[in-house]
């Protein structure tokens, strides 16, 4: 089933949760949803499933116009953050539940709901759990009964909301193989949300990162990473680093810093900024250059430096400990900058200074390492 | 519990200080206040011996009052099983103007003195009273029979219900409800499947504290019953009376029976609840 979303807004209260979304996911296909907390993924889920809705825009799924379908009549498959199986349950009667709350006319008799649980039960290798309630399981465990039960009504399409959240990282892991494996084997059209990048990458044919109720870019791992579209998905895929620049017929230049690495932006002339990663800036001993080092750390692999410089404030670098000019990089030694890689965009008005945000600008919790 | 006699014993600071104080002096109010009233009373009936007990309880007056007593019981509670649910339901789950005026008369007969209810409600549904006019032109009167007994038990016990239901309604989790929506459960369903099941032992413990309060309800009956022997007398009543008389065993082997009824309730109670939470049992 290929989804086509267009213009679609929400505002709780206030807030304007979705401002815009466009989104259009082919038959088939794996798509993440990825963005910090708060960016109105969930929403955009809960839209699609039929349980929120839209204040305008358009939900057509197989040129269907969705946004007239009860949530009932959708078939989706919604895994939900924290599960939501029913407690007074066992495993095999909440795997059931989609298919003996079907009208009787259409339901299937006991024998062959019975026979579809033990087949789903097989296809999750869950066998062993059948008979236990939600309270006796692992939080891996209860992952996979709640997507079975979401699987067992052969659902058109499949949502996740953040399917791997409350996990510790080795069940992540495992799970995310685990559900790529059961996205193949149904053919279902997937979209699944998550705040995880790595886990976006891994597991996704396209990755979707949303930004205070925007789609900010769509596209590939490498993509992403190397083109951020715009100044928030630079931030969010780690250039933590802003320096003001000056662009020059689509060089840019900067008091200190060596920039030549960078291709040329077809930029108008004028203020610009920089975004790059601190470990994507090489540090040059210079007795002439302005930037001096105001401290460094090291975490074993890599050396942190903290610089200072008189007009443009602080930056951050990370260096691999073994590089040849490791030992000349003293607290008060003067260097050079060279941006090996990073992004230039158009300056945003009022900020003439450096800028240096801590690597997890969202909350947190919401770390998964 | 072997460990502990070999392991040199280690005492975990406990958060609140002097529990040993504390319980304690729980325990011995617990003793004065509920034990011992009870343990009379017991010793009471075990002293005018099985024979003489038997014989007051099994008196045609005694019985006529026990079947009224529990008829009308019975009845107030499945009326307010019913709509103390529907209360708790339309309290949490919609918003509407004077909600919270309305939650807080769901109060008000526990707060009211029970002979002040029995007294309006005497007055509204007497053959002049608002109610009662309408309701003696249609051939129905409600003061003077078991019915006005039945009302006075829903009036005082309904917050019982209400009260019981409503916080287990306010933490059931909304995914729970909105995952069977996707999965193409209707709102019976839901409601039968999803939200009965998880409500079910609170509703129950709610329904057996309103009709053990019904049983034992006093003061609003005595003035809407009229209180003829053999139909509208309440067992409640009939101790009292027997006590006027200076028949103390006639109205302890009374109130011994009513005290045996509400145990028996508390221990289906208990067996009913335990069994509706047997999916929390064995839980990690
Ligand atoms: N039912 C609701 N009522 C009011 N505000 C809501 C509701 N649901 C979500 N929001 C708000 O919408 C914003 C986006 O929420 P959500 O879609 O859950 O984001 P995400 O899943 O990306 O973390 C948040 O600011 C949240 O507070
Ligand atoms: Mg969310």
């Amino acid at each position: 089933m290929s989804i086509a979303i267009s213009g679609l807004t929400k505002r709780f209260g206030q807030t304007d949760v979705l401002c815009g979304v466009d989104l259009e996911v082919s038959k088939g296909e794996l798509v993440a949803l990825l963005g910090p907390s708060g960016s109105g993924k969930t929403t955009l889920l809960k839209i699609i499933a039929g349980l929120e809705w839209p204040d305008a825009g358009r939900l057509a799924v197989n040129d269907q116009n969705w946004l007239q379908l009860a949530a009932q009549d959708r078939r989706i498959g919604f895994v939900f953050q924290h599960y939501a199986l029913f407690p007074h349950m066992r495993v095999r009667d909440n795997i059931a539940f989609g298919l003996s709350v079907r009208p009787r006319s259409e339901r299937p008799g006991k024998a062959v709901i019975a026979a579809k649980v033990d087949e789903m039960l097989h296809f999750l290798q869950i066998t062993h759990l059948a008979d236990r309630f939600p309270g006796q399981l692992s939080g891996g465990q209860r992952q996979r009964v709640a997507l079975g039960r979401a699987l067992a009504i052969e659902p058109a399409v499949l949502l996740l909301d953040e399917p791997f959240g409350a996990l510790d990282a080795a069940i992540r892991r495992d799970l995310r193989r685990w559900l790529r494996g059961v996205h193949d084997a149904t053919g279902s059209t997937t979209i699944f949300v998550t705040h995880d990048q790595e886990e976006a990458f891994e597991l996704a044919d396209r990755v979707v990162v949303m930004g205070e109720g925007r789609i900010e870019q769509i596209g590939h791992a490498d993509a992403i990473h190397d083109h951020p579209a715009t100044p928030f998905v630079a931030r969010f895929m780690g250039a933590t680093v802003e320096f003001p620049v000056t662009l020059n017929s689509g060089r840019a230049e900067a008091s200190g810093l060596d920039i030549s690495a960078l291709p040329r932006r077809a930029l108008p002339d004028g203020p610009a900024r920089l975004f790059a990663r601190p470990e994507d800036i090489t540090l040059i001993p210079d007795a002439g250059a302005p930037w001096r080092i105001a401290s460094r750390i090291s975490n074993g692999a890599h050396l942190r430096f903290v610089l200072s410089h008189p007009a443009l404030g602080e930056a951050e670098a990370d260096v691999p400990r073994r590089t040849a000019n490791a030992d000349a990089l003293t607290p008060d030694a003067a260097v050079r900058l060279r941006i090996e890689a990073g992004t230039i965009f158009p300056a945003e008005r009022g900020i003439a200074t450096t800028s240096v945000r801590s690597p997890g600008f969202e909350p947190v919790k919401e770390k998964s390492r | 519990m072997t460990t502990a006699a070999i392991a040199p014993p280690i005492r975990a600071k406990r958060v609140l200080p002097g529990f040993t104080l504390s319980l304690g002096t729980t325990l011995l109010y617990l003793t004065l206040i509920v034990l011992i009233p009870v343990l009379a009373l017991i010793l009471k009936g075990a002293e005018m011996g099985p024979a003489r007990f038997w014989q007051i309880i099994s008196s045609p007056r005694a019985v006529a009052a026990f079947q009224i007593t529990l008829t009308a019981a019975a009845i107030a509670t499945v009326i307010n099983a019913v709509y103390g649910l529907l209360m708790a339901w339309v309290l949490v789950r919609y918003e509407f103007p004077g909600k919270r005026l309305l939650d807080a008369m769901m109060d008000v007969p526990f707060a009211l003195p029970t002979a002040v209810a029995g007294l309006s409600l005497t007055a509204l549904f007497s053959a002049n009273g608002w109610f009662g006019q309408v309701l003696e032109a249609a051939g129905i009167q409600v003061v003077y029979t078991i019915w006005g007994i039945v009302l006075a038990m829903a009036f005082t016990s309904v917050p019982f219900v209400v009260r019981t239901v409503q916080p287990v309604l306010e933490d059931l989790d909304p995914a729970l409800e909105q995952a069977a929506v996707t999965l193409g459960a209707g709102p019976f369903a839901i409601f039968r499947r999803v939200v009965l099941p998880a409500i079910l032992p609170a509703w129950m413990a709610g329904c057996t504290t309103a009709f053990a309060r019904s049983l034992g309800e006093f003061g609003a009956i005595v003035f809407i019953a009229g209180n003829l022997p053999f139909r509208t007398e309440i067992a409640a009543l009939l101790a009292y009376i027997r006590l006027e008389e200076y028949d103390y065993n006639g109205a302890a082997a009374i109130a011994l029976v009513l005290l045996g009824f509400a145990l028996v309730l508390l221990l289906a109670s208990n067996l009913l609840q335990f069994w509706a939470a047997r999916y929390r049992e064995g839980q990690k």
